[in-house]
C-alpha cells in the first residue's frame, strides 16, 4: 500500500475507556507520536464504551449499537470519515459493528431503534472508515517517511512484536487484510515489526504474535490468564526478546498483570520488559521517556532503556 | 436408534478388584465395566432450538463437525476437557446430559476467536460457547460464573453511564464473587507502579477515583438499551420454557399474573 500523507492527517479520535485508565500511557505516547509526526487527532465528542469483551455476552446487538453511536458522532456530528482506535478492543467492535451493520438487517433495526430513541443519527454502514494506530502511522507515514524521522535509533534492542487477538480475528470483519503485498496480514500480521524495524530495531521471530493473553477473563479465571500470559513471556525470552511490544491496552496490562501474578504465585520470574510500540516509536523519534509515558507502566523499562541508549 | 458418539472409557466406569476371577480366569486390576446398553434415550430435543434462541447460537445449526475449533483452541490447549466441536455435536443430537458432564468449564472461553476464524461454515464457535453457558445459568445447572459476574458488572456500569473505569469494576466483581481486593499480587503490582508514579496520578488511573466517568447527555441512551435489553430477556426465558414455569409457580402461588 503506497503511503498516502494526507489521507489520515486529521481524524477522528476514540481512546476508549481503558485509555483513560490502566492505559493512559498508550493514550499519553499515542498523542505525542501524533503530534511529533505532524498528525492531528480530534477527540470523539460524548464518546461511550464500545462494550469492550463484556456486553457482547450480555447481548451482542447492543454492543453493536454502542459502537455505531461512536461512528454516528464522529461522522454525523464531527464530519470526520475515519475514526482512529488504538484499542484493540474498540478497534475490533467498530470493525464488527460496522460489518453486522452491512449484512444483518437485525442489527441494523435494533441500532435504528436505539438511535432514534437515544436522540442521534443512525449510524449508516460505510460512512466512516475505522483504523488502528498502526495503519495511521504505517499509511500515512510509511517505513520511509519513519526512517527520516529516526533522531534516536531502536539499533540493539531486540523486540518481540505481539498483536494479541483482536487485532486480526475473526478475518471477515477486516475486508481490508490479506489483500496481497502491502497490507496486512491476519495470520502473520507485520505492521508494528515494519514500524518498529524502520525505527530500527531488531525483531526477533516470535511464534506468539497472535496468541491469546487471556484479556477476558484476567480477573475472572486469573489462573488460565496466568498460564497464557506465562507461554507469551516465556517464548518471547525464548526467542531472545528483551521487549514485548503491544498495541492493546488489554493485552498490556494483562501481560504486565500476570507477569506479576506468575512471579507472586507460581515463582515463575519473567524479565522481559513489555512496552507500548507507541512509546518505543516515541523514543525513537527523540521523545524523553516521561513524554511517552515509561514511568507508567508496571513494568519497569527505564533504566534498561536508558542502559540501551536509547531512552 | 442411532449409535451416537459418547465416550464410554471414564474412571467412573472402571472397577477395581484385588481378587477377581471370571470364568476362572484371574482378572484381578483395573477393568473396564461392560456397557450395559448403548442407546440414548434421554433426549432434550429442543436443545438446539434452545441454545440457538440466546445471543450467540443462532449459526449452531451449521456446524459440520470438522473440528477446527477444537483443534484451533486456546483453551483446548491447556485442558483436553475443553473441546468446542464435542459440545455442539452433543447439542445438535440433543444430549444434554451428556452436555452436563462439561457444564463447569464451559464457561472458560477465552473469546480469542481463533475459531470462529478457523471454522469453515461460520458457526461462530466462540459465541456458541457463550449462549450455552448463558443457558447452563439460565436453566439453572451452573450458578452463575466468575465470568458471567464480570460480564454483568461490566455491563450495568456500560448501560448506566456509558463510560466503564477499570478500578471500579474490579470492586464490584470482587464484591459480587466475594473475594478480598486485597490479594497478595494486586499489592505487589500497585507497589510496582509506585516505583514512578504519585499515588495521585494512580488515583487518575481509575484505582481510587471518586467520582466514575460519565458520558455526558447518556439518559436517553441508557433507557433505550434498558427497553430493550428487558424486552430480550423476556423472550429468551419463553424460548427456554422458563416463563411458563415462572408463571405456573405464580398461579399457584396466588400471585396475580403479569402484564
Amino acid at each position: 500500500m503506497a503511503t498516502n500523507p494526507d489521507k489520515y492527517k486529521r481524524v477522528a479520535y476514540y481512546p476508549g475507556c481503558a485509555l483513560e485508565g490502566t492505559g493512559h500511557a498508550y493514550n499519553r505516547s499515542t498523542k505525542v507520536v501524533g503530534k511529533a509526526l505532524g498528525l492531528d487527532l480530534v477527540e470523539v465528542k460524548n464518546w461511550n464504551c464500545c462494550g469492550a469483551m463484556e456486553v457482547k455476552n450480555i447481548d451482542p446487538k447492543i454492543q453493536t449499537y454502542l459502537s455505531s453511536r461512536v461512528m454516528s458522532i464522529a461522522a454525523n456530528e464531527m464530519g470526520f470519515d475515519t475514526v482512529m482506535a488504538p484499542c484493540n478492543g474498540c478497534y475490533h467492535n467498530l470493525k464488527k459493528a460496522e460489518y453486522d451493520l452491512k449484512n444483518d438487517p437485525k442489527s441494523a433495526e435494533v441500532v435504528d431503534r436505539l438511535s432514534k430513541k437515544a436522540g442521534h443519527e443512525t449510524y449508516q454502514a460505510g460512512q466512516v472508515e475505522t483504523i488502528h494506530a498502526l495503519d495511521w502511522i504505517k499509511d500515512s507515514i510509511g517505513e520511509e517517511g519513519l526512517r527520516e524521522r529516526v533522531k534516536n535509533s531502536l539499533k540493539g534492542l531486540k523486540i518481540a512484536n505481539y498483536y494479541g487477538c483482536m487485532y486480526t480475528r475473526p478475518r471477515h470483519i477486516f475486508p481490508e487484510k490479506d489483500q496481497g503485498p502491502g497490507s496486512e496480514s491476519t495470520s502473520k500480521p507485520h505492521f508494528m515489526d515494519d514500524l518498529l524495524a524502520a525505527a530500527g530495531a531488531d525483531n526477533v521471530d516470535f511464534p506468539l504474535k497472535t496468541a491469546c493473553c487471556g484479556g477476558a477473563h484476567t480477573l475472572s479465571d486469573s489462573d488460565t490468564s496466568t498460564r497464557l500470559v506465562l507461554n507469551i513471556l516465556n517464548a518471547a525470552e525464548a526467542a531472545g526478546a528483551e521487549v514485548i511490544a503491544t498495541e492493546c491496552p488489554t493485552c498490556h496490562s494483562g501481560l504486565e498483570m500476570h507477569q506479576v501474578r506468575a512471579e507472586k504465585r507460581l515463582g515463575k520470574k519473567t524479565s522481559v520488559r513489555i512496552v507500548y510500540f507507541t512509546q518505543l516509536l516515541g523514543l525513537a523519534l527523540g521523545l524523553s521517556p516521561r513524554q511517552v509515558g515509561l514511568h507508567e507502566n508496571i513494568s519497569d523499562s527505564i533504566g534498561f532503556l536508558k542502559q540501551k541508549g536509547i531512552a | 436408534m442411532p449409535i451416537h458418539e459418547q465416550s464410554l472409557i471414564r474412571p467412573e466406569n472402571l472397577k477395581t478388584h484385588d481378587q477377581l476371577v471370571m470364568d476362572g480366569v484371574d482378572v484381578s486390576g483395573h477393568w473396564s465395566t461392560f456397557i450395559e446398553t448403548r442407546v440414548v434415550s434421554d433426549y432434550n430435543e429442543a436443545l438446539q432450538e434452545e441454545i440457538a434462541a440466546l445471543p450467540g447460537g443462532e449459526y449452531i445449526h451449521r456446524c459440520w463437525q470438522c473440528g477446527s475449533c477444537t483443534n484451533s483452541c486456546t483453551v483446548n490447549a491447556i485442558n483436553p476437557d475443553f473441546n468446542p466441536r464435542y459440545w455442539i455435536y452433543l447439542i445438535r443430537m440433543g444430549m444434554e446430559s451428556e452436555l452436563l458432564r462439561d457444564k463447569d468449564i464451559i464457561w472458560q472461553c477465552v473469546s480469542c476467536n481463533k475459531c470462529t476464524y478457523a471454522c469453515p461454515r461460520d458457526v461462530v464457535p466462540e459465541a456458541v460457547m457463550k449462549a450455552t453457558s448463558h443457558w447452563l445459568e439460565l436453566k439453572g445447572h451452573t450458578p452463575k460464573s466468575p465470568s458471567m459476574h464480570f460480564d454483568e458488572e461490566f455491563s450495568s456500569q456500560v448501560i448506566e453511564r456509558g463510560k466503564i473505569e477499570e478500578g471500579r469494576i474490579m470492586q464490584g466483581f470482587f464484591r459480587r464473587t466475594g473475594q478480598p481486593l486485597i490479594q497478595d499480587w494486586l499489592v505487589e503490582m500497585v507497589k510496582r507502579m509506585l516505583r514512578h508514579l504519585p499515588v495521585g496520578m494512580l488515583a487518575r488511573m481509575g484505582l481510587a477515583t471518586v467520582i466514575a466517568p460519565r458520558t455526558s447527555g447518556w439518559s436517553r441512551a441508557r433507557d433505550a438499551i434498558r427497553e430493550y435489553a428487558d424486552e430480550q430477556h423476556a423472550q429468551q426465558r419463553h424460548a427456554l420454557g422458563l416463563a411458563e414455569l415462572v408463571e405456573t409457580a405464580r398461579q399457584d402461588a396466588g400471585a396475580p399474573a403479569r402484564s
